[in-house]
């Protein structure tokens, strides 16, 4: 985004939407939203989302002024949408001031902005990371390739790589000769996104094995990172083209009865709220209209908590963290209420704290500590909680509960299949 | 369509909509609370008051006072036992909180140097209530600019306090840049961060101690602590000798937060399910009976099924109520509030006038039920409380949370009782 494109409001898109003016102008600075701010909460020098938002982009209105470098450490959990009273699009005015920051202040010669830019590109570099599975893993654990990684570009030696699989998610849909039923109308476009395809390809066969179950066609159209990394490193321009793919690949769905389901809860918070805020394609709102959570689409659609009071599974208890992202779709406490009814199932939610790594802001040498320091609250719950299993919706959430406690982490659709489904156990 | 179905859902997660929720979970119910956005408890002082001011005095006695106050005021639909009943079940789920021992308001030092009358608050800010004539050193920190202790000092010493109170500027122990929100304070204090080869606590009386003086107690302001104070004040009192307490701030406050805290758990020991981040925006109904509230879910409004319905969405800051040029509405269900057609007619003059506009809001009968222009209630199964409510003027009463948990606890008792 160009400073032109962040002072003045781009006055062909739909008024409210893109303009920061009137968000600004409502904020009453009552600074709920730094109560909220984990990252506030631990780093002292952090000056908050209220800081952050309004104000930065107030201050910019003077000629010649820049984006205070501050912003480079919010972390886009976004908590502080969820706790402003006066509908002030926070994490919108937060993700448009990174973008204008990196723009004018970080250099493209750079070491931070070449990290930055692998950070966020992270599904461009898993496609040739997933071509020799086995050599990408050897590789990323060979620690003189961490060392150069953590001296060169800043990349954190204290995190494990995830690991890719022998066969991605899209390979498998593929040899399996895609959807195995058709329904005329009840249809679902899967939204996988980077993850789910290069490395937990589990929960992607999850999400399709447990729609079919109930019915639906399943399309797995192509696409690309839904983005979120790169909204969060101030990248837009990327953002934007992965963007532009997406709509254009799920919007002809869409248009065609179908609905977005997405296993992640950082990707259909991209499609429900980010790419509406950012980008003006034809489209857009459509699409996001017609986005869901897995779970949250078979609650509304299914009757998935009576079928899941009447399922089975072996005995197991696991903490749950709900992300910062599934908070603000209204979805925290979803696994906690659907698994209550399931004979063997036993969930312990772990609380309202952040866990810190907020995808690729803890891979950062400079944030590892901040990280840690909000993911404390949640390893010790973990640890407080039944059982020695994690379980999230979100992969990068997954990442930092395994780090912090050493569990193996579970996603809740992986549960949800194994509990209505013979075969997949 | 959605299978989620309850018999009590209460709409808004402030004081109103949890101790409604609480008290028709407490009578059997299955409870679900819908908010959009965290409550403005953040805003709240943490003090409970039922009745502080009336007519511009300040209040000894509030359950006496209450029967003072006119027809349609809210307190008018629960009487002062109500209230007192209200008052009793805040007591069972709250731990932290003093003042149920008596029925008179206690005076509490606030950061701007007054004295406020209030009926509950919370115990690390007991040591410092107006009524011990104890003298008293107030600590601000330089990186808190809100709240400067000697002039706060000054100030109560002016309004007459029967003690000594001094005031004094320090440097947090650990570093921080000029205006650190309040939660990273609270939360170095939380814990104990390291400086200097000793913690922050022990750093922190070490700072205080070379200004006590003869004071008998140490005020700071409300940072003691991100979610407890436990353990917190004890060390400071047993560093310094004296007893240690926190002075209410304004937003953020995280004594409303912890406040907060504390209702969630008992939400969660009642098994009530809380759900935020979608907003209600309208109803289904039939025959005057509301079927389901709708949640908007991306294009979706899902309906959510239950048999009686508490709306405690609060006055205009919470958004429950809205306002344009010409209007105020509730935007939900659409309950008719009334107020002057001229909008110039909706405030006075002077800053601390009588406005009008303070009083808008929801009109009920004595199930809590809010009423049409006609008289007749806007549906059968659906109550009202807290600052949706009109007919007072809170702000200036000083009973803003006494009114919510009193509504709050009735509406959600009416509710669970299916009186209508």
């Amino acid at each position: 985004m160009t400073r032109e494109q962040y002072v003045k409001p781009t006055t062909d898109e739909p008024p409210g939407r893109r303009d920061l003016r009137p968000g600004a102008d409502s904020c009453y600075k009552c600074s709920t939203c730094d109560v909220h701010c984990p990252v506030a909460e631990v780093d002292g020098d952090f000056p908050g989302p209220k800081f952050q938002g309004p104000e930065q982009w107030r201050l910019r209105r003077k000629e010649g002024s820049l984006i205070d470098p501050s912003i480079s450490a919010c972390s886009n959990c976004m908590r502080c949408d969820a706790a402003c009273p006066a509908e002030v699009p926070l994490s919108q005015q937060h993700n448009t001031a990174r973008a204008a920051y990196v723009d004018e202040s970080v250099p493209r010669w750079s070491r931070t902005y070449w990290r930055n830019k692998l950070l966020a590109n992270y599904g461009r570099l898993a496609r040739f990371g997933a071509l020799t599975p086995r050599l990408s893993n050897l590789l990323m654990s060979n620690r003189a390739l961490r060392w150069g990684l953590a001296r060169l570009l800043g990349i954190t030696e204290q995190r494990s790589f995830p690991r890719f699989t022998p066969q991605t998610f899209r390979s498998w849909w593929q040899e399996r000769g895609g959807a195995a039923i058709e329904h005329p109308e009840k249809r679902i476009a899967y939204f996988h996104g980077d993850y789910a395809n290069y490395n937990t390809p589990a929960v992607g066969k999850a999400l399709v094995r447990v729609f079919e179950h109930y019915g639906y066609e399943v399309a797995v159209p192509e696409q690309r990172c839904s983005g979120t990394p790169m909204f969060a490193n101030g990248m837009l321009a990327d953002a934007a083209r992965a963007a532009q793919v997406n709509v254009e690949s799920f919007s002809e769905l869409v248009e065609a009865g179908y609905d977005v389901i997405c296993s992640c809860t950082s990707c259909s918070m991209a499609l429900r709220q980010e790419y509406p805020e950012l980008f003006g394609l034809d489209g857009i709102e459509t699409l996001a209209d017609h986005t869901y959570e897995a779970m949250e689409y078979l609650r509304i659609h299914e009757d998935l908590q009576a079928d899941l009071s009447e399922a089975r599974h072996d005995r197991a208890s696991l903490a749950y963290h709900a992300p910062c992202h599934a908070r603000n779709q209204g979805l925290a406490g979803q696994p906690i209420e659907l698994f209550a009814a399931v004979e063997g199932i036993d969930v312990t939610d772990v609380g309202e704290s952040c866990s810190g790594i907020s995808g690729t802001y803890g891979w950062k040498t400079e944030r590892y500590d901040t990280s840690m320091a909000i993911g404390e609250e949640m390893f010790e719950e973990m640890e407080a909680a039944p059982g020695e299993t994690g379980l999230t919706e979100c992969p990068t959430c997954a990442m930092q509960m395994e780090h912090g406690t050493g569990y193996p982490v579970r996603h809740p659709l992986e549960l949800v299949a194994d509990a209505l489904l013979d075969d997949s156990a | 369509m959605m299978s989620v179905e309850d018999e009590v859902i209460v709409i808004g997660a402030g004081i109103a909509g949890r101790m409604a929720a609480l008290a028709a979970a407490r009578r059997g119910a299955s409870v679900r609370v819908i908010s959009h956005k965290e409550s403005t408890l953040a805003h709240a002082s943490g003090l409970i008051d039922i009745l502080g001011y009336h007519e511009d005095d300040p209040v000894s006695s509030p359950y006496a006072t209450i029967k003072k106050l006119p027809p349609g005021h809210p307190y008018s639909h629960v009487g002062s036992d109500g209230v007192r009943t209200a008052m009793d079940c805040f007591d069972r789920v709250t731990t932290s909180y003093c003042g149920g021992h008596t029925d008179s308001n206690a005076l509490v030092p606030t950061i701007g140097g007054r004295l406020k009358p209030t009926a509950r608050y919370p115990e690390s800010v007991a040591p410092g209530l107006a009524s011990r004539p104890v003298d008293t050193l107030l600590i601000g920190f330089e990186t808190m600019p809100d709240f400067h202790a000697p002039a706060t000092a000054l100030t109560l010493e002016r309004i007459g306090v029967p003690f000594d109170v001094r005031g004094e500027t320090i440097r947090f122990p650990v570093e921080l840049r000029p205006d650190a929100g309040r939660t990273r304070l609270a939360r170095a204090l939380a814990t104990d961060e390291p400086v200097d080869g000793g913690g922050c606590r022990s750093a922190l009386a070490a700072r205080i101690a070379p200004v006590l003086g003869d004071a008998g107690r140490v005020g700071l302001p409300a940072v003691l602590g991100d979610g407890t104070t436990d353990g917190i004040r004890e060390s400071l009192a047993d560093h310094l000798g004296v007893a240690v307490f926190e002075i209410p701030t304004g937003p953020p406050s995280l004594l409303g937060h912890r406040l907060k805290a504390e209702l969630t758990d008992a939400l969660q020991a009642a098994a009530v399910r809380i759900e935020t981040g979608n907003p209600v925006v309208g109803h289904n109904a039939t025959d005057n009976r509301i079927d389901a509230v709708l949640v908007q879910r991306s294009g979706d409004a899902v309906p959510y099924a239950a048999d009686r319905f508490v709306l405690a969405t609060g006055g205009l800051v919470g958004r429950g109520l809205r306002a344009d040029r010409t209007t105020v509405t509730e935007p939900i269900f659409n309950c008719h509030i009334s107020h002057p057609s001229d909008r110039y007619d909706w405030s006075e003059p002077e800053a601390f006038g009588d406005h009008h506009f303070a009083r808008f809001g929801v009109r009920i009968d004595e199930f809590f039920r809010p009423l049409e222009d006609s008289g007749a209630p806007t549906f059968r199964n659906l109550h009202a409380a807290g600052a949706v409510l009109g007919g007072a003027d809170p702000a200036a009463e000083k009973s803003a949370s006494g009114i919510s948990i009193a509504t709050g606890y009735h509406a959600g008792r009416v509710a669970a009782e299916g009186a209508t």
